[in-house]
Order: C-alpha cells, then sequence, then structure tokens
C-alpha cells in the first residue's frame, strides 16, 4: 500500500468537495478498493469514505418501491427483508466480514462482472439515484467495471421497484465465491425481467429471449429447450463459454421454480 | 478402570490454549531492537536473461540501507537437492545451481533477482520499484512433454530439460513388459496429479541476527526442521560454521512440507544481518507464497494394470513426467523417486512392477514434497487405474481389492516394488469398513437422490504408505545425502520435573502433548510435570525435525530410548538409596521399590538425589539425570488403510457433493486418539481439497493464473462432510519401540481416489458411461464437460 489522506465527511456535499481533486477515490466499504491498494495497483492519494453520511444509510420500504441508501452494507439490506430475491441475494454475498462492510453503492459502482447486485438491479430494473441525476438500470451498466457514472458522482441510493415475486440463483466460483454465474429473475405485473451477472465478457445482461417466454409462462419447463449465446461469454480456470451459458439456463430455471 | 492419562487416551492439546487465545509466538511475533526489513524485487516473466540490475537510483531512496543482486552471492554455495538420484542409464541427475538470488536469468515468476534492505518494509518496497531490472524475456517451458523435446532450456549449461530418467526396479522392466504383453487383460490409464500450493496459514518468514562481537548468526525462520536448515545454509550456502549459526523456529503456523527446505531468503537476511551488522527481517506476502514456495504434486501419468480375467493382478507399468519447477527443491528429487515409486506395489501381491518417471525442469515454482509426498500420487495411480478395471471386468471394487491383498499371514512381505513391509491387515480394514459403511443401504440412497435429480456414486479406495522416514543405511543406499535418524534429550531437573528436548519440531501435529504422554507413561510423572522443547538448534539434540509421518516413529522412538536410560540411572540411584541389589528394584508407577518389601522411594526423590548427591556413590555413578538417545529406524513403516465415500453429483451444473467420507486407518498403535482423529480429519480435508477443488495452472507464457484465493479454490468447511473415521484395526510396527506408524499423512493420500471413484461411480449410474476418468480437480466445470463430451 502506498501513502494517502483519508477523509470521512458527513454529507454529500462535502464528499463531493473532497472527491474533486485529482487521485482522490470514493471509497464505500472498501472491499474491492482496499486489497487492490493493499497490492499497489491503486495508488489513490485520497480516500473519501462515505461511510459516514447518514442520508446514505438505510432500507426504506414504501409501497411497491424499496430505496436503498448507497452506502447500506449486504448486511443491513439482507436484514430489512425488501423483496425475496434481494435479501436472498445480498445475504449471500461473501461472507460476515464482507456483507458488514460492502455497500450496495460500492458494489454498482465497481460493477464487477462477478458480483451479485448488478443483476439485483438490472433484473428489477432500478433507478440509480446519485448526487446529480437518476439513472435507469437498463442504461447504468456499459460494461465489465464500466458504468454511466461520471467522475465525480456518487451513487446516494438505489430506488428497486418491489416484484411479485423474485429469486436469485447464484453458482460460485470455487475460489472467490463471487457468481460463476448469477441469474436474478423478477417477475412484474407487465412481464418477467432475468439479469444474468458472472457470464459474460461484457457484465451483466439481461436475457432478453428467455424474459419474453417467462412473460407468457412463468415456469422453468417453458425455457427448457432454449439457450444462450455462448460466444461473448467468459472462458476462465473455472468455466467455458459453453459451461457458462449452461449455467445460465439452468440457474434461470431454478430461479424461476423457486420465485416467491 | 481406563487410564485417564499416558499412552491411549486423550488429553486435550495444551498448545492449543495459547494458539486459540492469540498468545502463539510465530517468526513474524518476534522484533529485534533495531531491525531492518528485507524486501525482495522478483521477476514478472517466467524465463529471461538478465542483462543488468540497475540499483543506482534504488540506493539512493530514503531509508534504504543495502541492496544485494545475484552478483553479491556469485561465489557462495548453491542450495541443494537433499537426494543423488540416477538415471537408468546410471548417470546422476542433472543439478543446475541454485543461487540466493537469480543470476544470469530469472527462471519462474517470483524469483527474486534482488533484495532491498531498508529502515521500514514500505520503504524497501519503494526501493524495489526503483530498481530498473533490464531482463530480455525468453520463450517460457511451461508444458512437460515440450520441455522434454528441447528446444530452449532452463538451465543453459545442462542443455536439457530433463533431470533424470529414473527406472524402478531397473532388473523387473523386461518381465514386466513381457507380463504385461502376455496378459488377458490389461487397463491403461492417463491421468495428471494435480499441482497444488502448500497454502500454509503461517507465510514464510525468517528474521537474521549477527553479533558481531562473537560472530554468532541467529536465524529466527519458520520451519519444520531448524538442524536440517542450519545444515543446509552453512555447509552447502554461506559456510558458516555450524557452530556459529542458531537456527530458532517458534510456533511454526503450518508447512504441509514447504518449511522442510531451505529457500534463498534464509540466506539472503543471513548475509545482510553480517554486512550490516544489524536484525533484517522478511515476512512473505501471501502473494509470494502462492509464488515461490515449493508447490507439490504435479505429475502426468500412464498407468497399465495387467491381471487375469478373474482380476488376479500380474503387473503394474507407469510412466510418469514429474514436474521439479525452476530449481531442485530439497526434496524434489526424492519425491517422485523412492518416496513414489517404492509404492506402487500396493497393498497387493503383484508380481510384477515398474516404474519410469522423468524429472523436468519448467520455467515454474520449484516442487516438492507436499503432505504425503510421492506416496499420494502412487496411491492415486494405483487405486484409479484398479477402480477402472474392476469396472472393466464387472467385478466388485471390494473384492478385486480383497482378491489380490497380501494376506495377514504373509508378513512380513517384500513386495514387488522394493520395500519390506512389516506388518499389516489390509482384509481387517475392509472388515472394518463394511462394518461401518451401510453399504447395503446405499441403492436406496441412490434413488433418494435421484429422485431430486442428482447422481450418486460410491467409492472405495485402499492405500499403503511408508512413514516414519528413514533407515539411514537404506536410504544411503538408495542416494539420500542425510540421515534420518532423530534425538531426543530427557532432562530430569532436580525438583522432579521434566523437560524433553526433541529434534522433531511440531507445525500442528501436537507434540507438546503426545510426546509427554510417552514420558508419562515410562515414569509415572503426571503428564504436566513434562515440557516439551523444539524448534531451536541450541537447546535441542541434533534432529532431523517432522515430515513424512516421522515425529513420533522416528523421534517417539528416542524420546522412549533416552527415557529407557533414565530409568536405568535412576533405578541405580534407587538401588544405593534403598540399600538394595539393583536386580532387585522393580520400577512402577513412578515408585521404585525393593521386590518383596515394603521399601520404595519416588522417582522425585531420585531425582532429587542425583542434583544433590550427599550420600551417593560417585565411584559408580555421575550425578544429574539427563539422557540422550539418537534412533535410526530399521525399516520404514506401513500405515495403511481402507477407505469410502459417497457423493451427489448434480448433473445439470457438474457440482458435486460429499455426502458422507470413511477413513478406516492402521496406524499401529496410537498414543493420542483424539490427536490422531484431527490428523485424519486435516488430511482428508486436504485430500478432498485437492480432489474437487485445488488447481495450481500456469498459462503457456509461464504466468500463474491461480496466484490468490480469488482463483486458488481451497477447501472450506462447508465442502466437507462429517467424516467417520476409525484407527482400532491395529497391527503394531514390529521395529519400533512404540510399536507406532504415523499419521500426519493418510488422509491426504487415501481421500483423492475414493472421491474420483465415487464421481466416476456417479455418472455410470446417469448412463454416463463413456465418462472413465477425470482428472482433478473434479470441478463443476470439468464433471458437466465430462457428461457432455
Amino acid at each position: 500500500m502506498y501513502n494517502f489522506d483519508f477523509v470521512k465527511p458527513l454529507n454529500v456535499a462535502d464528499a463531493l468537495v473532497a472527491l474533486a481533486s485529482e487521485e482522490a477515490q470514493a471509497l464505500g466499504g472498501g472491499q474491492t478498493l482496499i486489497p487492490t491498494m493493499k497490492q499497489r495497483l491503486a495508488s489513490p492519494e485520497k480516500l473519501v469514505s462515505l461511510s459516514g453520511i447518514s442520508e446514505m444509510q438505510g432500507v426504506d420500504i414504501s409501497g411497491n418501491i424499496v430505496t436503498i441508501g448507497g452506502a447500506t452494507t449486504h448486511a443491513n439490506v439482507a436484514l430489512a427483508g425488501a423483496f425475496e430475491g434481494l435479501t436472498g441475494l445480498a445475504g449471500g454475498i461473501g461472507d460476515p466480514a464482507v456483507r458488514n462492510r460492502g455497500t450496495i453503492g460500492g458494489s454498482l459502482a465497481n460493477n464487477d462482472p462477478a458480483a451479485c447486485y448488478p443483476a439485483a438491479a438490472l433484473a428489477t430494473g432500478a433507478t440509480i439515484v446519485t448526487n446529480d441525476r437518476e439513472i435507469d438500470a437498463d442504461d447504468y451498466f456499459q460494461g465489465m467495471f464500466t458504468t454511466a457514472l461520471e467522475d465525480v458522482e456518487i451513487i446516494t441510493a438505489v430506488r428497486m421497484p418491489i416484484p411479485q415475486v423474485s429469486n436469485y440463483q447464484k453458482f460460485e466460483q470455487p475460489a472467490s465465491r463471487f457468481a460463476l454465474v448469477g441469474v436474478f429473475v423478477a417477475k412484474y405485473a407487465d412481464g418477467v425481467r432475468v439479469a444474468v451477472t458472472g457470464a459474460s465478457e461484457n457484465g451483466v445482461f439481461r436475457w432478453s429471449e428467455a424474459e419474453g417466454v417467462l412473460s407468457t409462462n412463468f415456469s422453468a419447463d417453458a425455457i427448457l429447450g432454449m439457450s444462450v449465446d455462448s460466444s461473448e461469454m467468459i472462458s476462465d480456470l473455472h468455466g467455458t463459454k459453453e459451461y457458462r451459458a449452461n449455467l445460465v439456463r439452468v440457474l434461470t430455471g431454478r430461479a424461476v421454480s423457486s420465485a416467491s | 478402570m481406563p487410564k485417564d492419562s499416558g499412552i491411549g487416551t486423550s488429553p486435550k492439546r495444551r498448545e492449543d490454549i495459547r494458539f486459540l487465545t492469540g498468545n502463539g509466538k510465530y517468526t513474524d511475533d518476534i522484533n529485534l531492537t533495531g531491525q531492518s526489513h528485507a524486501v525482495f524485487a522478483r521477476s514478472d516473466v517466467a524465463h529471461g536473461k538478465i542483462n543488468h540490475i540497475d540499483i543506482s537510483a534504488a540506493e539512493t531512496m530514503p531509508g534504504v540501507l543495502a541492496i544485494f543482486t545475484g552478483e553479491d552471492f556469485a561465489d557462495v554455495g548453491g542450495n541443494p537437492a537433499g537426494w543423488l538420484i540416477n538415471s537408468r542409464d546410471g548417470e546422476p541427475m542433472k543439478e543446475p545451481k541454485r543461487p540466493v538470488l537469480a543470476y544470469g536469468k530469472v527462471r519462474h515468476v517470483g524469483d527474486a533477482y534482488a533484495a532491498v534492505i531498508a529502515e521500514t518494509v514500505l520503504q524497501a518496497q519503494d526501493a524495489v520499484e526503483a530498481i530498473k531490472a533490464d531482463i530480455t524475456e525468453l520463450p517460457a517451458i511451461v508444458d512437460m512433454e515440450a520441455a522434454l523435446a528441447g528446444g530452449g532450456f532452463v538451465h543453459d549449461e545442462i542443455e536439457t530439460n530433463q533431470c533424470f530418467d529414473w527406472g524402478w526396479i531397473e532388473d523387473n522392466r523386461a518381465a514386466t513388459d513381457a507380463a504385461i504383453k502376455a496378459a488377458p487383460h490389461v487397463t491403461t490409464l492417463s491421468l495428471v496429479n494435480n499441482r497444488l500450493v502448500p497454502n500454509a496459514m503461517e507465510s514464510r518468514a525468517s528474521t537474521a541476527d549477527y553479533d558481531r562481537g562473537t560472530g554468532d548468526y541467529t536465524l529466527y525462520t519458520t520451519s519444520q526442521n531448524p538442524h536440517l536448515t542450519r545444515l543446509l545454509v552453512c555447509a552447502f550456502v554461506l559456510g558458516i560454521p555450524e557452530n556459529k549459526l542458531r537456527v530458532v523456529s517458534p510456533d511454526v503456523g503450518g508447512g504441509f512440507g514447504s518449511k522442510i527446505y531451505h529457500y534463498g531468503e534464509e540466506a539472503l537476511v543471513l548475509a545482510a544481518a553480517k554486512k550490516l551488522c544489524r536484525p533484517v527481517k522478511w515476512t512473505a506476502s501471501r502473494s509470494e507464497s502462492f509464488l515461490t514456495d515449493a508447490h507439490g504434486r504435479d505429475h502426468v501419468t500412464k498407468i497399465e494394470l495387467a491381471c487375469e480375467k478373474d482380476g488376479t493382478f500380474i503387473a503394474f507399468r507407469t510412466d510418469t513426467m514429474a514436474n521439479v519447477g525452476a530449481y531442485l527443491s530439497n526434496f524434489s528429487t526424492v519425491t517422485p523417486t523412492f518416496l513414489h515409486g517404492t509404492l506402487m506395489a500396493g497393498n497387493y501381491t503383484v508380481p510384477n512392477v515398474y516404474v519410469n518417471v522423468k524429472a523436468v525442469f519448467t520455467n515454474t515454482a520449484p516442487v516438492d514434497a507436499y503432505r504425503g509426498a510421492g506416496r499420494p500420487e502412487a496411491t492415486y495411480s494405483l487405486e484409479r487405474v484398479i477402480d477402472k478395471c474392476a469396472r472393466e471386468l464387472a467385478l466388485d471394487p471390494i473384492e478385486l481389492r480383497r482378491k489380490n491383498f497380501i494376506k495377514p499371514d504373509q508378513f512380513p512381505y517384500a513386495s514387488a516394488a522394493g520395500l519390506e513391509y512389516d506388518a499389516g491387515n489390509y482384509d481387517a480394514l475392509f472388515d472394518k469398513l463394511e462394518g461401518i459403511v451401510d453399504f447395503g443401504g446405499f441403492k436406496a440412497r441412490r434413488a433418494e437422490s435421484e429422485k431430486g435429480g442428482k447422481l450418486r456414486g460410491l467409492g472405495i479406495n485402499s492405500y499403503i504408505e511408508a512413514c516414519g522416514i528413514a533407515p539411514s543405511n537404506l536410504v544411503g543406499i538408495l542416494g539420500a545425502r542425510v540421515g534420518l535418524y532423530d534425538a531426543a534429550t530427557v532432562r530430569v531437573n532436580a525438583t522432579g520435573n521434566i523437560s524433553v528436548m526433541v529434534g522433531a519440531h511440531s507445525h500442528g501435529q501436537g507434540h507438546a502433548t503426545v510426546f509427554p504422554q510417552v514420558v508419562s507413561e515410562m515414569l509415572g510423572v503426571e503428564e504436566n510435570s513434562i515440557e516439551i522443547v523444539h524448534g531451536d538448534t541450541s537447546k535441542i539434540p541434533f534432529g532431523m525435525g517432522s515430515y513424512g509421518s516421522r515425529s513420533l516413529a522416528v523421534c517417539g522412538s528416542a524420546v522412549v530410548r533416552a527415557t529407557e536410560k533414565i530409568i536405568n540411572k535412576a533405578t541405580k540411584i534407587a538401588a544405593h538409596m534403598l540399600e538394595a541389589s539393583e536386580s532387585d528394584i522393580d520400577f512402577k508407577d513412578g515408585k521404585f521399590s525393593v521386590s518383596g518389601t515394603d521399601k520404595s522411594v519416588a522417582f522425585g526423590e531420585v531425582a532429587f538425589k542425583a542434583y544433590v548427591p550427599h550420600d551417593y556413590p560417585h565411584d559408580e555413578l555421575e550425578p544429574g539425570l539427563e539422557e540422550t538417545a539418537f534412533y535410526d529406524p530399521a525399516n520404514f513403516t506401513y500405515p495403511s488403510g481402507a477407505y469410502a465415500c459417497e457423493v451427489e453429483v448434480d448433473p445439470e451444473t457438474g457440482k458435486v457433493t460429499v455426502e458422507s467420507f470413511t477413513a478406516v486407518d492402521d496406524f499401529g498403535n496410537v498414543i493420542n486418539p483424539m490427536i490422531v482423529t484431527g490428523q485424519v480429519h486435516g488430511g482428508i480435508g486436504q485430500g478432498i481439497g485437492q480432489a474437487l477443488l485445488e488447481n495450481c495452472t500456469y498459462d503457456e507464457n509461464g504466468q500463474l493464473l491461480s496466484a490468490s484465493y480469488m482463483d486458488y479454490a481451497m477447501p472450506r468447511a462447508s465442502d466437507l462432510p462429517f467424516y467417520t473415521v476409525d484407527h482400532s484395526c491395529v497391527t503394531p510396527c514390529t521395529h519400533n519401540p512404540l510399536g507406532v506408524k504415523g499419521c500426519g499423512e493418510a488422509g491426504a493420500i487415501g481421500s483423492p481416489p475414493t472421491i474420483v471413484n465415487a464421481v466416476v461411480d456417479a455418472l455410470h449410474s446417469g448412463g454416463h458411461t463413456h465418462v472413465t476418468h477425470i482428472d482433478m480437480p473434479v470441478s463443476p466445470a470439468r464433471v458437466w464437460s465430462a457428461i457432455n463430451s
């Protein structure tokens, strides 16, 4: 690790001021950034912790909308129990230490192609609320580790419409226990959304063919014969493109069967 | 009344209290006044020519005290291989020098070519980044077959990448070939024994100190064998007189073999401490551990099993390439040869065995002994091919093994692979296994799994290993450059408590608990009055350390011999005190008494007399009560076992779940059953890790792909079932005083083939009969690919 300055502002405005200097970096729960810095693979001159900003904390459920503060930890999202798919997803990230440090805003801002939260955000058609604007999930995710966020922009909250039923199925990569493939299925009155993480070289994506079929017939059998194009899937030590494509189908079916 | 102490009881591990309360003391916990810090510059290419290393900018960095490069050590010795292997043609193996720091070339990613000593770790890290290394990258030699084909050489001076081409037993080659050619049935299997990273919880660490007044060095280093480290660094590398170097290994947080060896970092901190006259400390990061700890396994094998149609074994023949990495680590040449080939007859009366092993240099980290060391590789090859054979001949896998077992009345048994097994009863192990495991209910359990869409498999395995390493005369003939005895000193103090100085060194085994049980049993002194001293060459007799399941069988035997000497002398003192003839003295339960009388003295009174020798027969006896014994084993010991497991396979995802695991082992006599059970648990955990999860992988450029826990899959509690462990089948070792065999490696040896056998069985039950083998780790992706191939 290199030397760096550390500030912990108490409101979003102060955080933006602190982030305005070059080489400043926002710090959520630090579950990715801190290990990267320890390896000397990242060298921000200043870390701006967002964990002291009370307006970015907590889970609010109003009507059919759940609003999660950007600095809310996975553990607190799981505890809030907003809806089954989200609760299961948040409660299954990493281990207790990770869940009590890592935040939803940090995860979405980083957009790791194997992270869980992008699947929830995309499958629920979430709105990513920043200090400056609101971004539709469909516009937000722009490929591996790439998002619509500007340089100095903080995710202050995430709004998700609560689905009728939902489920998240994660098949763990054996080493990191990140998602080798994760599939989030959310059923709404106006249709079904299926978001897949871990599988694609382009990061989280919607499996629109499955969405179409499931929107008319919400059953695992409906997608039995379907397959997802494997050409843009990730191939690595832990699985080939074809294997990941298979998992997408299998996990989508299981998510549909388990959705409640 | 059952015993409540001594041999055969299970006192809790006394060392655990300090470990679990954060009071263990490991090498990194030692901080010396005025210490400086070493950080290494390591190659990021697998193979490269060092043109120039420019340290000029780094030298001027804040806090920098000294910088070393390979040139600084060009004139000192290399870190040697401990065992000379001769090739089939009689040629000695190739032994390129292993320098303290890379010189001329870098040969694997992580190969250290420079070291910075600075006031702080951060300053040293900064200076390392300022070193400008002009290194021309060369094509990496990674694949063993390609390496043998030539092209480029890891070590240009030897003009080959083959270290040796070893045949065992070469005189049996023709007969084995002929037997296989004529055999009614031959089962052939090609397999990979996957490369592993040891992953000791405590990373490597070394701190050196130099006393400029006396010229004495002290090296604190995490080691399984401080005396061996001292011998290697003194006699072979730096030329320090052994009596000027004290090596201290305090608590050691796991090793699994990787801390047997002497590494260049130890020599570097010693040389730096002398140059600077300041202590120099180095602690490996986890990344450095992945890149530079000696890795394990990495065999590519073709095995053939020839048998009669009824399954009677006729011959085993194997052809193996064993990766030794870029440099020969200390035990790297014996591991794939004598620790592997000699076990290739298994528990069987097979008449013909021939083993060929080609050791190959590659641009990867050195490979050496890792928990089991050669014996897991032998067991895996053999037990996988036997399982395949049973399937081909439609024979029950247990019956096929039983048919070929050496029978109890055949011991001692000279195996076709050159060992003499002293004792064993392999049928009894399977009898016990069949008593524990509900084999009859398997069909119903399989049907239940199938209802849930899963395939269920049953895996059977048996193993034998050679432990208690090793008889020096024998290993000397076979090429060992050291003896493999061990030593113990028993010091009875004046107040009756006892210090036992042992050459073995615990890195998790529980020596501090077990050795006192032995001494307590013999002397009738409470276990809590007996303290073990280990891990410090200035305190202990010259011993060879802990590996090869040898601590109890070899060092424990030395403890017994030294304690016997104590009893002999104490008996003489007691005879004087009791005014009786020595031959009339009985010693029992800590009391010396005169036969047929009520006259007695307690052991403590005798000890006191030895140190306060008033009214003492000085003309016959020396004062004091302290004895040392060296013990050199007459043979290896031969633990064996029968294992079974059940797995569930999810055919849609390929995921394997271990549902149950039963291990029945014959360890000979058991001193502490709880600790033995723990050792078996740990060994099985590691074996399941190898079978299902762990995979050390380099890409074609020699970059380590599995260089962190993000990609190297360690087994976790949730990956493991509850084990059923039994060690009640006992055939005592016939040649050591305790009748013990060793248990540290058994689980890691016996479990990998058990798991893979079970997975193949599961797939066959699902109709995937084209799958005859899946290489480890049997990951979900590999299982799915096998099903869908």
